[in-house]
């Protein structure tokens, strides 16, 4: 399966083709489509992208990391981009070092095993997600609930890196590869991030 | 506290003003999510809306009317970057709101 747009599969600089060649036989998986998409006239929009997503995803933050990929995966899953979805539960559960906690959080929010904070800030971000806003009494209420100024706008960095994300990778048709690449995606990304 | 704002604003510079195949005044309507000409616009809605939803065709339609896909790829980040600010400065918004009541 290709992407929608045939540069975004083969339109690649030379010497990122070199690289992509390389990744493919280290990791024996396909090049994985979001790095195709970053890879592509990365001085246009893959570049900043990449400094944004790392900010919020590994920036310091009360956040832990695996808390920060749950919150990309369930934004994924909200957006519903299964990519996306499969990618960063990949990351979360790795992170964790608990697969059943991520597949329950993205299963019944309501009824996982993690923190009170945490299941309130996903709520509040599906609430923007599917709205488009969040009303202040709920902001309100959040901060009540024990969540930090700073953790909210925490949470809110990670929406916006894969609010943006999960959009090119629908709109662009990202086939969504194995689990195995997902493993190795998750790998990757959790020893060296975004960057 | 991760603080993406310097970033994000640079971002938004680059896709909207950097050097792009994509005239500025149709990058700035699909970062805005407003009205743009026909064959882009049932794809663009779609990226501004409902992304799940851009079919083959929606992408077939812009290709076929003319448009590289550099222009393409260039409007449709637009578009995605321009939704998740609305939303990201909406929710901004709020906290700042009821942050100034307590």
């Amino acid at each position: 399966m290709n992407m929608r747009l045939s540069i975004l599969d083969r339109g690649h600089a030379f010497g990122t083709k070199v690289l992509f060649a390389f990744i493919r036989t280290v990791s024996r998986q396909p090049t994985p489509e979001a790095l195709k998409l970053i890879a592509y006239r990365p001085a246009f929009f893959g570049a900043q992208m990449k400094t944004v997503t790392h900010e919020a995803m590994r920036g310091p933050s009360a956040w832990s990391v695996g808390d920060r990929e749950l919150m990309a995966a369930f934004v994924s899953k909200v957006n519903e981009c299964e990519y996306c979805i499969k990618a960063h539960s990949a990351v979360a559960a790795r992170a964790y070092g608990d697969e059943a906690k991520v597949a329950a959080a993205l299963a019944d929010l309501d009824h996982a095993p993690i923190a009170a904070p945490l299941r309130a800030t996903l709520h509040m971000l599906a609430k923007l997600l599917r709205e488009g806003s969040v009303p202040v009494d709920d902001m309100r209420a959040l901060l009540g609930a024990g969540v930090s100024r700073a953790q909210i706008e925490d949470a809110l960095a990670v929406a916006f890196a894969f609010d943006v994300t999960n959009t090119l990778a629908c709109a662009f048709g990202f086939t969504v590869p194995g689990p195995k690449a997902f493993e190795a995606g998750a790998a990757f990304l959790l020893s060296r991030g975004y960057r | 506290m991760t603080d993406i704002e310097a970033s994000r604003r640079t971002l938004v510079a680059r896709i909207l003003e950097g050097a792009g195949r994509a005239a500025a005044g149709l990058r700035r309507a699909a970062f805005d999510g407003g009205d743009v000409a026909e064959p882009l616009r049932p794809l663009l809605a779609k990226v501004s809306t409902r992304a799940h939803e851009v079919g083959d065709d929606d992408v077939a339609r812009a290709r076929a009317s003319g448009m590289s896909e550099d222009e393409i790829f260039e409007v449709v980040v637009c578009a995605a970057v321009g939704r998740a600010t609305r939303r990201h400065e909406a929710a901004l918004a709020a906290l700042r709101a009821c942050t100034k009541v307590e």
